[in-house]
Formats: structure tokens, sequence, C-alpha cells
């Protein structure tokens, strides 16, 4: 049974909810606004909220001075490149972990989720190193291995959890039915874990996309992408506030773009296996 | 072809042996159900001939080949599961043709079987659906389906009607019995319920923790059960069983007499106890009858017209000739 909840109290914790929310989004909505500002608007006191000529020339000087979609394009390949490779190594490690477990499994699971505890400083330099060997530094390909290799320890949890949802005995079937274990993953197991290795896409491809230690540290001009082209702004000549918030909102419209329609999906695949 | 041989096969999880060395020979065509209460390992013994859980030691054979180390892809056994398994993102007729796809065969011989496997099992007009959208006995009948078209060497069921009510666990009771009529393939049936056992069977396997209890036919069983165990789990209600005083009379240490083979009177027999719940079926009337100094209670089938009420005095006589008698370890004395 539902339990009673007065009006009063229903809108007291809408308002609350609602506070907490908007308290997390201000600095992208302040983002945002900024990036209409004048310089000398953006750092005026006390601050202006909506009370400002909005502007574009920010905008258009951004566009000038740097090549947008040259960094759009390299974050597209790189968040796109290292979440594709990353499920399809995962899924079969996944589907060995959720279907043949063995005394280890758990132990795999937490060892290659406490990989993520470890500060990326720590590991920087042995793979600046070998970057340089392998002639990898600057290369979309390089830094797609990299940041799949980072994220591979989510996609991996994340599937693992949604194929543990799958009942066995349908994967039984499908072996009886005289699948081999490449079509059971094929045609049975993929197809109906699709909601589950959407959100996990999603996620993963979010996450890549605002990686920005790597992806600074290992780009130089060739595969920079758009935590690049943000940077480039926060330096040489001093902070000019509008412009480097025109930068970050054109940085970071795509992905709130893509999370805005997806969300449902994103929700949904998180509280996968949580609620039934 | 289909006969599937056990030969000493045993199966362990970790240090528990749930199956001690077992030999069991399914002659081709035969209708086998391995029936025993939960627990008993009957489902864990066809998911070792399904090649779904490897044995432990001891070896499979199908149609004389050793079919030990084969995957269950290329065993050539269809299987229909307890929960029907069926592919939820695929409609009856991808399901249905789905381990005609894993077998490469043209597209015209695949349409062609799953038309014909729709035809027989009603279910043509649902082609196009979704498992979801069918009712359970038409998910129990694609799921028939899906193992029909592949001509398989044998069929598996596991527990197939348990997830059906009464009424449509009857019909599709007859359904899979006439269908092995018309395929004469080896079925092996597993069920916890001995009805379906006995009204389904050629050879029912009365298992009890991985043992064989007694192999026989239906009327076998009933008639002269090995043991006490096969004895109480085969006839429904269940036997009487009588020890002490009255069970040496037939020089034995237990008796067992079956609630069909006594008779009631109300003025004259060999016993006499008081009725505590009389079961009227209509048809049948069980009699539940206390205080006979045999047994805590003997329990009665009678005529449905027989009318006794509770706390009615009541005279039972056994029929002499099917009293069956059992030593101290329970085996059947002949």
């Amino acid at each position: 049974m539902a339990r009673a909840v007065t009006p009063r109290r229903k809108s007291l914790n809408t308002a609350l909810a609602w506070a907490v929310g908007l308290l997390i989004f201000f600095p992208i909505l302040w983002t945002i606004l900024t990036s209409f500002k004048t310089e000398a608007q953006a750092i005026a006191s006390p601050p202006l909220f909506l009370n400002f000529n909005w502007t574009l020339e920010n905008y258009a000087i951004v566009q000038e001075r740097s090549d947008y979609m040259r960094f759009l394009w390299n974050s597209v390949i790189i968040a796109g490149g290292s979440t594709v490779l990353g499920v399809i190594i995962a899924v079969p490690a996944a589907w060995a972990m959720a279907f043949v477990p063995s005394k280890r499994t758990k132990d795999i699971l937490l060892w290659m989720l406490s990989t993520k505890m470890l500060p990326a400083v720590g590991v920087l330099y042995p793979i600046y190193l070998l970057f340089i060997r392998l002639g990898l530094l600057d290369t979309r390909g390089g830094l797609v291995v990299v940041l799949m290799l980072i994220n591979l320890p989510i996609i991996v949890w994340m599937l693992y959890t949604y194929f543990r949802e799958i009942p066995g005995e349908i994967l039984e079937a499908a072996r009886m039915d005289g699948a081999t274990l490449k079509e059971e993953i094929l045609h049975i197991l993929t197809p109906m874990a699709v909601p589950g290795i959407a959100s996990t896409v999603l996620l993963n491809f979010i996450l890549a996309w605002n990686e920005a230690f790597w992806t600074l540290n290992l780009t130089a001009v060739d595969a920079a992408p758009l935590t690049a082209f943000i940077a480039s702004y926060s330096s040489p000549e001093g902070l000019f506030f509008a412009k480097l918030s025109a930068a970050s909102t054109m940085a970071i419209a795509p992905i709130l773009i893509l999370g805005w329609f997806s969300q449902k999906q994103l929700v949904r695949g998180l509280t996968f296996g949580a609620v039934k | 072809m289909g006969r599937i041989q056990l030969k000493s096969v045993t199966k362990s999880f970790g240090d528990v042996q749930v199956i001690p060395p077992l030999d069991l020979t399914i002659q081709d065509g035969e209708f086998t159900v391995f029936v025993g209460p939960s627990g008993c390992g009957k489902s864990t013994l066809l998911r070792l001939i399904a090649g779904l859980e490897d044995i432990t030691s001891g070896s499979i054979d199908i149609d004389g080949a050793d079919a030990t180390d084969v995957p269950p892809a290329k065993r050539g056994l269809a299987m229909v599961f307890q929960s029907y398994a069926l592919y939820p993102h695929m409609t009856v007729r991808k399901n249905i043709a789905f381990p005609l796809r894993m077998a490469k065969l043209d597209q015209a011989e695949i349409d062609k079987r799953v038309e014909g496997a729709a035809s027989v099992l009603n279910l043509t007009d649902y082609l196009d659906r979704r498992p979801g959208q069918l009712s359970g006995g038409q998910r129990q009948r694609v799921a028939i389906g899906r193992a029909i078209v592949r001509e398989p060497a044998a069929f598996l069921f596991d527990e197939p009607l348990s997830n059906l009510d009464a009424a449509l666990r009857v019909g599709m009771r007859l359904e899979i019995s006439e269908l092995h009529e018309r395929l004469a393939t080896t079925m092996i049936y597993v069920t916890h319920d001995q009805v379906e056992a006995m009204t389904m069977a050629d050879k029912i396997v009365v298992l009890q923790a991985g043992v064989i209890e007694q192999v026989g036919s239906p009327l076998e069983l009933y008639r002269t059960p090995q043991n006490l165990f096969v004895a109480g789990f085969i006839g429904s209600p269940k036997m009487n069983f009588i020890e002490g005083e009255e069970a040496s009379k037939h020089g034995a240490h237990t008796i067992g007499i079956r609630p069909e083979h006594i008779a009631v009177s109300d003025s004259e027999g060999t016993w006499s106890g008081k009725v505590s719940v009389s079961e009227h079926l209509g048809s049948d009337t069980f009699f539940h009858v206390h205080e006979t100094g045999l047994a805590e209670t003997i329990t009665v089938r009678a005529d449905g017209e027989v009318a006794f009420r509770h706390g009615d005095r009541i005279h039972l006589t056994p029929r002499a000739d099917v009293i069956h008698r059992f030593d101290e370890k329970g085996l059947r004395i002949e």
C-alpha cells in the first residue's frame, strides 16, 4: 500500500526537488547565459542575470577563431569508437560472467571496478610513454583504445546486470535448437538485451564525450576533441569568460540534446533490475 | 531413430552427488516418463541427456553413438521447457522457424515446415503474433511446434504442463499423447504428477534422491510396486500402509492396500473404524477412517452413492488378492 502523502507535504517535496534540480543545473545555465553577454557584462559586479544586451558576437568570434566542426568530428569518432569497441568486447565477457559464472566471477567484477578507483594521473606517465613508442600520440585511434579501456569495467558491469535478468532457459532453448555460441549471442541474447545495451551505449558515449583528462593529455591538434576546444579558450590571453562560455556551450550542446531526448531510456536502463 | 542409453552415469555438483551411478535404456519410439518428488533428480537427469549439464562420469549413447561430449546443439534432441522459453522478441513464425534457420535450411523448406507445424497445432492464425500476446496454452503449443519442426531423434519435456490451469492441462496431456501416436518418436517426459505419468507413459521411471526405484509400465508399477516408495507414490489416493500384528498375519513387516481395494459396509467387515472426513467427488467418495487400530488413517475409495458421514461407524474389508506385502527393508515380498 502506498503511504498517504498529504497535498501540502507533496507540494513541499516537489518544491524541494525543483530546488535541488536547479542548484545542480545552475552552473550550466549560467554558462549558457554568460555566452550571450559581452566580456564586460560577463564579469560585471553585481552579476547580471537576464537584464543584459543579448549578443551572439562570442559565437561568431569562436567560430572564426577555431574550426568547431573538426573538434566535433573528433569527439564523435572518439566517443563513438570507444563505445562501440567497448560493447563488442564487453558483450561476450558479460555473457560469460552472467551465464557461466565461476567461483571467482564476483572477484573479477569487483577487481575490474576497482581499477576505476585508481587516479588516472597515476598511469599517465606509462601510458604517455607507450603512446610515444607506438606513435599513437595525438591520434584518434589511440584515444579510442584508451577511453574504451577506461570505460570497459562500467560497460561490462552494466551488461552483466542486464544479462542476469534474462532467463537462462531461453538461452538453453537456443542451444537445444542448434544455435552455436555465436548465434546464441547474436540472435537471442543481444536482441533481448537491447534496452540494456542501449542505455549502456548512451551512458558510455556521454562519459567518453565528457572525458577530459586523457583527451587533453594525449592530443594536441589532429585528434583534439571538444574538451580540448573548450580548454583552448581558457589560456593564453587570460580569461575571457564570455568566449569561454560560448565555446563550452557549443561543446556540451550535442550531448545535452542527446541526453534530453534519451532521458527516458537512460533512466529505465539505469534502474533496470532494481525495479522489476 | 532415438534409442538413448545411459551407462553408469553420475552427476555431482561440487561435493554433492545428486545422481549416483545410474543405468537406463530408453527404446526408440518409447514414451518414457521420469516421475518423483521435487528434488529427486529427474530434471537433472533430463538435462544430462539434453547435454545442458555435463555428466561427472559414465557415458550417454544416442542411437548407438557416444554422445557424452557432444554439445546440446548437435545431439539432435528437442526440448520443451517448463517456462516455455520462447524467444520474446520474435513472432510465433520466427520462434518455430528458429531451429530450422540454425540448421541452415532454405527458406521455402522452412516456410513449408512452419506452416505444417502451425496447422497441426492450431497456430495458423497466430503466426505473426509475439509470445507475449498469447495465452499459456498457445505458448505451450508454440514451444511444442518449435520442437517438432526439426524432426528430432527424441523430444525432452521438462514439466511442460505445470504452468497451465487444470482444464488446459488435461487437454494438453491428450494433445501430447496424440502427438506421440502420430510421430512415434522417442519422448522423455519429466513430471512430479503421477497422474500425468500414469496416463501418458509407455514406461515410467520412478526416481528418488537420484536413484531409480523402479522402471516399468504404468500398470506394472500399480500392480507390483517393488518397494514402499513406489507403492506410496503411484496411485491416488495413496496406498494405505499397515504395520504390526495385522501385517505379521500376512507374513510381512508392512502390508499395503489401495483405497480402491477396500469394500465398505455399515454392518460387517474385517476391520472397523470411525469416519473422520468424507470427500464426495460425485463419481467416487473418499473416506478417511480413524480409530481402526491399524494405522492413524485408513483411506477408502467407495462408490459415489455410498453415504457415510463424519462420526459414523464403518466396516472395512480388504480384497485379499491385492494386498501388497513388504519386508523390514521396505522391499516387496512375492
